[in-house]
């Protein structure tokens, strides 16, 4: 197994110089053209971060869609490949080691005991992105009902022949082939019905975020779970999650991921608090590309995992009990909201 | 490869076109509809366990009891009859096990531990085995005995080294606990394997994924995860493909059960190391205890041609008749004892006297080849082997039953964090986990097993002076004792 990681590795480098060598200009100029280009806008970046000081760049331009269509163009290609345990997605896979126990875990806190076999039974949650339904199915089998959604029709294709043979599925994991606001949208059916929403892998390939904050507020109960895991915006995890992992060691397929749509745990932290949800616990993971494992880790400076609760809904002022504490951290957050 | 492949193939085409144009619940109504009929004639379990013997029906037990993978559909398959015990039969069997601690601790995990004590069984505290060496041409009498000796005895651990049950009742008892498990676990007796069907390694889209099994009486059933149990010539191992790496010791092993001249206080384990092979009294009770004597083929059909007198006879002599060696070994053994006397006095308990045998019980003579097996892989996609399935070896250790019993704790656990992390049952993940962690605990133990076997198959005198010293010195050193003790209990 190692072996076969290292060859791979060996082989990716020995590719690109041999390719280079044998084409000439054209292969180089096409891989310094993309070099450069990152490296420019990682420049520009810069430039304008010093200029504005700590103002928020917004690199996604403000749209009604979160979807971008790139992306989906990117993932359209890709959809066969989903539920190859050692292909493009490999990744994915073995990530649901991390992710599975920390939303049920998370979610076996707030909802209490629950049936052992089933630990999630009873609960509703809403999978965005879920692509060929790696996550949603860990989820289905611990007994949640399940609706995954993603814009890729393929993708969406492919998680329901794979959820179909399996007869402890069919019954609870259910796919659409929408957006998010698309459901949060249609005729308030889609409003406040999912106990929990899973949006992992999720939030550094969106057009923007801040309708998707809204929409996952939308859709979920209150006192319902947001789980997302996503990746920091560091020079770190530029040198690692794209260098590394795109050009050289081909964890993920090249091009998959832009620097530039990453956002920070802090950002994504002022994003939530500011739109009604208050995050109880962001964790950082690490993944280790000889043993193909992930691990919890103390730094988020690379991928990161996110666990928010929707507020309860803010009360009538005028019959509130001022001496209520939750009622007076809600009137002070509105006020904030509205100064 | 599939018969379905083309219509399955245009009807996938035909239903990405519906998914494309969003018109999903056509196209799970025309899926369920095509092949609906299809699947539920073969029911789908969770887990299928080929094999019910001690090991198969303890792994039913175990996965059966567990607390996260309630709710699913487990299967035992047996090829012979249900196995009822409903009085212990006056004469005991002649098939025993020597049941570790830890064994132990996972039969009465299932709850089966309880049943056997009160069915019966007995504990024994210490092990002495002696090695000696008889050369069948000369015979000459010495006065002294100076065969080694080593004593693994757990007086000071206050609790049992570990027990001998004959297999019957271990059996017995997981059937009996089986049926309080009847709504989780299934059992099909008279169920014989003709055909297994192994899935692709990943999902093509219109292959069935499971594994199926298909019995002689027509059935087919199909299975997320299969768990071969199924004996030392598994059907499993074979038809998966499995290389095993084995071969046949040129020894049989003849069992019997043996009336004691005398009741005692029967709580010692006795083996020792012919040239032939080694001889062992296992304690079954106060007056009873079973003989296990591996020796050559041509030797072990002798025995059980011999009547009853000449192979009791025979017994004795095995256990008590003088040794007979060469001086060098003598010499050389005495001085090494006082040298050790020397270095570490308190070390080596007191040499005890095995019971002499003075009947055998009605009709109990049998025989059994002996070998040595190991799989090269406990695990493929969705299948994974235990105990005599992955692995067999010589009886002298009194380790095979043992093995296969942490076969089943270790798997037992890695499914059941599995399924808690909502994983599909078959996927190769934990399964190599499992395999990786048995095969680092159980090749040690069969290559000392086999290694013992070897070394004290030979007469040479270099060989001989080398085990005798051996021997000795480990017998002095309670630590290494301790250890191996520790490792065989396991």
């Amino acid at each position: 197994m190692y072996s076969k990681k290292f060859e791979r590795f060996i082989l990716g480098v020995c590719t690109r110089c041999l390719t280079s060598a044998v084409n000439g200009t054209t292969t180089s100029a096409r891989t310094a053209v993309s070099w450069t280009s990152v490296r420019k806008h990682h420049k520009q970046f810069l430039e304008r971060r010093s200029q504005n000081g700590f103002a928020v760049v917004r690199i996604r331009h403000a749209s009604k869609t979160t979807v971008d269509p790139n992306e989906v163009k990117r993932f359209r290609l890709l959809a066969t490949k989903w539920w190859n345990e050692q292909g493009d997605f490999a990744a994915l896979h073995s990530m649901n080691d991390l992710r599975v126990p920390f939303i049920r875990d998370n979610l076996l806190n707030a909802h209490g005991g629950r049936q052992p076999g089933k630990p999630l039974a009873g609960l509703r949650i809403l999978d965005v992105g879920c692509g060929g339904g790696l996550l949603t199915e860990p989820l289905g089998r611990l007994g949640a009902d399940v609706l995954g959604i993603d814009p890729v029709a393929d993708s969406i294709g492919t998680a329901e022949v794979h959820a179909w043979h399996d007869p402890d599925l069919r019954g609870n994991v259910r796919y659409r082939a929408i957006t998010l606001e698309e459901l949060s949208e249609k005729g308030g059916k889609g409003a406040g019905q999912f106990d929990a929403v899973v949006a992992s892998e999720v939030v550094e390939h969106l057009a923007d975020l801040e309708t998707f904050t809204l929409c996952c507020n939308q859709v979920l109960k209150p006192g319902g779970s947001l789980f997302i895991t996503t990746i920091n915006k560091t020079q770190l995890s530029y040198a690692l999650a794209i260098v590394a992992a795109e050009e050289v060691l081909r964890i993920v397929p090249s091009g998959t991921h832009d620097w530039d749509k990453f956002v920070s745990p802090v950002e994504l932290e002022r994003l939530l608090e500011s739109n009604g949800f208050h995050v109880e616990s962001i964790r950082g993971m690490l993944y280790n590309p000889l043993s193909r494992a992930w691990s919890w880790t103390e730094s988020t400076s690379i991928n990161y995992a996110l666990h928010a609760v929707k507020l309860e809904e803010e009360p009538n002022p005028d019959e509130d009990d001022p001496e209520d504490p939750t009622v007076i951290v809600a009137q002070a957050k509105a006020r904030r909201w509205y100064n | 490869m599939h018969s379905l492949t083309k219509t399955a193939l245009s009807f996938n085409g035909i239903g990405r076109r519906c998914v494309a144009l969003n018109r999903f619940s056509e196209t799970r109504i025309i899926c369920r509809g095509l092949t609906c009929t299809a699947e539920h004639e073969n029911e789908l379990y969770d887990v299928i366990i080929s094999g019910g013997g001690m090991v198969g029906t303890a792994m039913a037990c175990s996965l059966g009891l567990d607390p996260n993978l309630e709710g699913k559909k487990i299967l035992l398959l047996e090829a012979g009859n249900k196995k009822v015990m409903d009085k212990v039969p006056d004469a005991y069997s002649t098939r025993v096990s020597s049941i570790s601690p830890g064994s132990a601790t996972l039969l009465s995990g299932v709850g089966a531990w309880d049943h056997i004590m009160n069915m019966r069984c007995k504990p024994y505290q210490k092990m002495q085995m002696h090695i000696t060496r008889i050369e069948e041409q000369r015979v000459e009498v010495w006065d002294a005995c100076s065969d080694a000796l080593i004593t693994f005895d757990k007086e000071n651990l206050q609790d049992e080294m570990a027990y001998i049950v004959e297999n019957n009742i271990i059996v017995a008892a997981l059937t009996k606990q089986l049926e309080n498990l009847s709504d989780q676990v299934r059992v099909q007796y008279k169920s014989k394997v003709v055909k297994y069907t192994w899935p692709k390694s990943h999902q093509v889209a219109d292959a069935i994924p499971w594994v199926q099994v298909t019995l002689a009486n027509g059935q087919t059933l199909q299975t997320k995860l299969l768990i071969g149990a199924d004996g030392p010539n598994s059907m499993v191992r074979r038809e998966a493909g499995i290389p095993t790496v084995k071969w046949n010791y040129d020894q049989s092993a003849v069992v019997a059960v043996l009336h004691l001249s005398e009741p005692t206080e029967n709580n010692v384990a006795w083996q020792r190391f012919l040239p032939t092979g080694p001889i062992a009294m296992l304690p079954l009770s106060d007056t009873e205890s079973s003989l296990v004597w591996s020796t050559s083929h041509r030797h072990a059909e002798e025995l059980l041609q011999l009547d009853e007198e000449s192979f009791v006879d025979s017994i004795n002599t095995a256990f008590w008749s003088n040794e007979n060696h060469s001086e060098l070994v003598e010499t050389a053994g005495s001085l090494f004892r006082t040298a050790l006397s020397v270095l570490m006095p308190s070390a080596g308990s007191a040499r005890q006297l095995p019971p002499s045998v003075a009947g055998i019980g009605p009709k109990s003579r049998i025989m059994f080849p002996l070998g040595m097996g190991h799989a090269s892989e406990y695990i493929r996609h969705r299948v994974a082997l235990i105990g005599d399935a992955a692995h067999r070896v010589h009886p002298l250790a009194g380790q095979g039953a043992n093995l296969g019993f942490g076969d089943v704790a270790c798997l037992t656990q890695l499914l059941s964090q599995a399924a808690f992390n909502g994983k599909d049952l078959g996927a190769m993940q934990h399964l190599l986990e499992y395999e990786t962690e048995r095969q680092r605990h159980n090749l040690p133990m069969m290559a000392a097993i086999d290694l013992m076997k070897r070394l004290y198959s030979t007469n040479a005198a270099p060989m001989v002076v080398l085990r005798t010293f051996g021997l000795q010195a480990t017998n002095t050193l309670p630590a290494m004792k301790a250890q191996i003790m520790a490792f065989a209990s396991k």
